[in-house]
């Protein structure tokens, strides 16, 4: 008997902003479990490690309080309404959620700062002050990373952590707008921290200044509420993919190179990195932007709509990216979309999951084929040669 | 049939354009076809038969694994995209 589930909005980046669901079952334990199978973590933000409903958490039925009927397993009909309220903003899990920034009343400064969001309808003063309690982690302050940090800077975000281990480079001043002639040679995460604050000195800037890898991703990840990638490499970009997974953690992805550009949204549980792309190509096969270039601009575009896509989640406005991956084609000036889905068969959040904890990532994005490292070398040196012949019969 | 088919940037240095054309009643024999008039380009997109799996094919905008793989049909006026991974960032 399918009945309609009203989410909260603290638990709506589960549900990709959708304020109701559709759910099945007879009474309201099994409504939950049916929401938590459609939703992974639902479960968690309601009943946080326990087995019975917190006291901070209301659920009525057609608007009467469950504990006045049969409490969890008050029996429901076709068309009823379950909605699932907490009783204080942010209620979640307390063992395992961290301390979350609570915003009260903005200031007369704030509300001038923020003046062109807050009079827009989708925002308001309560929209405000959602995207400054917010806590984004940024991985990488290169190409992507920079327009991101600088509009969720700008935006107001609350807590922005930023990872990169890595230090300017001369090169990266073609398009990483964090970054300034005076920043050469200094660790990028402090240069981008410095950035961030010098338009908004609201702004609480993590760094992690270390690479991400299986043994910190965890820990690092899940201090904050959505996470961006803005990772050069595919090992990176399967670690991120799959620790947000295991987190529960909403993944705003982009991609780029030369003059194309990929974005899109995973929600936990209804698709992630591995179901689009389920091996990485073999070391050479496809060139990083060092090898074969990238449009400087190009970053500014990609990474402003992933900056977009998270604000939309925090606002719970609009439809996000999540289901649809947007192709972006800069010299056909062209945006394009193709569906994408959750893969039965993925090996990470399908249904018969075998990869169950983070792995060594380099390790298998180094050797990606069943064929032997010398047989897959071969093909990517063939692949190289093959586009460099074609490339100079072109210019010839 | 002739299928039209957009390439990324990176497939571009071996077709010299973005939007190529090609003939064959399933995905498999257009991209056959596409190599002999690109020589190469089916290296970059398969190995052994199949398509490597970080290459994805979109028939109309819908993944080509959830609908027939490389024996998929194609007809005149169906719009075919090739979409391999990229990690820059």
């Amino acid at each position: 008997m399918p009945v309609s589930v009203y989410i909260p909005t603290p638990f709506r980046k589960l549900t990709g902003n959708r304020q109701h669901v559709e759910a099945s079952g007879a009474n309201v334990a099994e409504v939950l479990a049916d929401v938590d199978r459609q939703y992974p973590g639902f479960r968690q933000l309601v009943f946080g490690s326990g087995e019975t409903v917190p006291a901070h958490i209301n659920i009525y039925v057609n608007k009467q309080e469950i504990t006045s009927l049969n409490g969890i397993e008050t029996a429901l009909q076709d068309g009823d309404e379950v909605a699932v309220i907490p009783a204080m903003a942010g209620g979640s899990g307390e063992d395992e959620a961290p301390k979350r920034k609570t915003v009260g009343a903005l200031t007369a400064e704030q509300v001038n700062r923020y003046s062109r969001h807050i009079i827009m309808p989708q925002v308001g003063p309560a929209g405000q002050r959602k995207i400054m309690e917010a806590s984004v982690l940024i991985i990488g302050a290169g190409g992507l990373g920079s327009p991101i940090a600088v509009y969720l800077a700008l935006a107001g975000i609350g807590k922005i952590g930023i990872v990169d281990f890595d230090v300017v480079d001369l090169s990266n001043l073609q398009r990483q707008i964090l970054h300034q002639n005076d920043d050469i040679g200094k660790p990028k995460a402090i240069s981008a921290k410095e950035t961030i604050n010098a338009y908004n000195p609201d702004v609480e800037v993590v760094v992690h200044e270390v690479p991400i890898t299986s043994d910190n991703a965890l820990e690092i990840i899940k201090d904050y509420d959505y996470v961006i990638n803005g990772a050069d490499n595919f090992a990176a970009r399967y670690l991120v993919n799959d620790a947000c997974y295991f987190l529960k953690k909403p993944l705003i992805d982009g991609s780029i190179l030369l003059f194309d550009g990929q974005v899109t949204v995973y929600l936990p549980g209804q698709g992630c990195y591995r179901c689009l792309y389920p091996s990485p190509p073999p070391p050479g096969m496809v060139p990083s932007c060092a090898e074969a270039g990238v449009l400087g601009a190009l970053c500014g575009t990609v990474g402003t709509i992933q900056a977009t896509e998270v604000l939309k989640l925090i606002l719970g406005a609009g439809e996000s990216l999540h289901g649809r991956l947007l192709l972006y084609d800069a010299l056909a000036m062209e945006f394009r979309q193709v569906r994408i889905r959750r893969d039965p068969n993925c090996v990470l959040c399908g249904d018969n999951p075998t990869v169950t904890e983070l792995i060594d990532y380099d390790a298998w994005c180094g050797g990606a084929f069943d064929h032997t490292n010398e047989e897959e070398r071969k093909a990517a040196e063939a692949a190289r040669e093959a586009r460099e012949r074609a490339a100079a019969s072109m210019n010839a | 049939m002739a299928v039209e088919v957009k390439v990324t940037s990176v497939l571009q240095k071996i077709t010299g354009a973005k939007v190529v054309q090609g003939e064959g009643g399933t995905v498999g024999e257009l991209l056959a076809d596409l190599d002999t008039r690109y020589p190469g380009f089916k290296q970059q997109i398969m190995q052994d038969g199949s398509l490597h799996r970080f290459v994805n094919i979109y028939l109309n905008d819908e993944d080509i694994r959830y609908l027939n793989q490389l024996d998929t049909r194609v007809k005149d006026g169906d719009s075919i995209s090739i979409l391999p991974a990229l990690a820059g960032g």
